[in-house]
C-alpha cells in the first residue's frame, strides 16, 4: 500500500462540462490507494462530479477563461475534497428534491445535485468566499465507514 | 471530454408475447443528451411497454437523471409502461435515492426485465 497520510493532490480544471471526469478519476486513484472499498470509491465519484458540475455551472458561470480547483487530502481516517471556485456560493441548500412533485411538473426535474453529495458522503458543507467570490464545497468520506 | 450518448432502439417480445421497445443507450447520459434521449423516446410507438438499457451507459450525473425523469413524466402522461436494466449497483442505488423506483422498476438484467412485463 502506498503511503497517502498527510499528502495532498490538486487538480486545476477548466469550466467545461465533461472536465469534471477528470476530477473523478483523480479523487478515485487517491481513494484507492488510502483503501476505499469500491462502493465508497463510486459515492464519491458521483458526489464529486455534481460538485464539479456545480462549480462550472454555477459558480464560475460557464466561463471558460476560469478554473476550478479540486484539492484532495488524505489522512488516516479520512478522504477531504475541497472543490473552489470563483462564485459567491449559494444562498441555502435547496430541499430534498421530491419525484412525485417532479413527475407533476410541480418542480423542475432538475435540481437534485446537491441532494445526491450530502446523501453519498459523510460530511458537505458549502462555504462562501469572502467578498463575493472564491466560495468552495468540502466533502468528506471516513475509511470507518462500513459499506452499504 | 465528455462521451456522445448514443442510442439504439429494438424490438422485442415481452414474456406474454406482446412487443416491447428497448430503448438502449451507450456512452454518458448528461445535460448534452437531451435531443438523444428525449428525441428517441419521442419516437417510440407509445402503446407499448419501454426498457431502458443502461448496460453500456458509462457515467450518469444529476442531469442525465432529469432527461430520465423527463422520460417518466411523458410515460406517465401516456400510460406507458417504463422499467430499466443494465445499471450499476452504485446507479440502483442512486436511482433509488431520488425516487425513480417510483415510477420504474429497476431490473438486474434484459432477461428479467422482459419476464417482468
Amino acid at each position: 500500500m502506498v503511503e497517502t497520510r498527510g499528502t495532498a493532490v490538486e487538480v486545476k480544471l477548466p469550466s467545461r462540462m465533461g472536465f469534471e471526469k477528470v476530477a473523478m478519476g483523480t479523487a478515485a486513484s487517491v481513494a484507492k490507494l488510502m483503501g476505499f472499498p469500491d462502493d465508497r470509491i463510486e459515492d464519491l465519484k458521483t458526489a464529486l462530479a455534481e460538485a464539479c458540475i456545480n462549480a462550472i455551472e454555477h459558480g464560475n458561470q460557464l466561463d471558460g477563461n476560469l478554473c476550478l480547483g479540486v484539492i484532495l487530502s488524505a489522512s488516516d481516517e479520512a478522504l477531504e475534497v475541497k472543490v473552489m471556485d470563483n462564485g459567491s456560493g449559494i444562498a441555502k441548500a435547496p430541499s430534498k428534491p421530491d419525484i412525485d412533485r417532479k413527475m407533476h411538473g410541480e418542480e423542475g426535474p432538475r435540481g437534485m445535485g446537491m441532494f445526491l453529495i450530502q446523501s453519498l458522503v459523510d460530511e458537505a458543507e458549502w462555504v462562501k468566499g469572502a467578498a463575493g467570490k472564491g466560495s468552495y464545497v468540502r466533502l468528506v468520506i471516513r475509511l470507518d465507514k462500513e459499506s452499504e | 471530454m465528455q462521451s456522445e450518448t448514443k442510442a439504439k432502439v429494438d424490438e422485442v417480445l415481452g414474456a406474454n408475447g406482446t412487443p416491447v421497445t428497448v430503448l438502449r443507450f451507450t456512452g454518458d447520459i448528461s445535460s448534452t443528451s437531451r435531443d438523444t434521449v428525449l428525441g428517441t423516446y419521442e419516437g417510440v410507438v407509445k402503446s407499448r411497454p419501454v426498457l431502458i438499457d443502461f448496460s453500456k451507459v458509462d457515467y450518469i450525473n444529476s442531469s442525465g437523471i432529469a432527461l430520465v425523469i423527463q422520460m417518466l413524466m411523458e410515460a406517465s402522461k401516456a400510460d406507458q409502461r417504463i422499467a430499466a436494466f443494465g445499471l450499476t449497483p452504485h446507479f440502483q442505488k442512486v436511482f433509488t435515492m431520488v425516487g425513480i423506483t417510483k415510477y420504474a422498476a429497476l431490473h438486474r438484467d434484459e432477461a428479467t426485465a422482459i419476464a417482468s412485463l
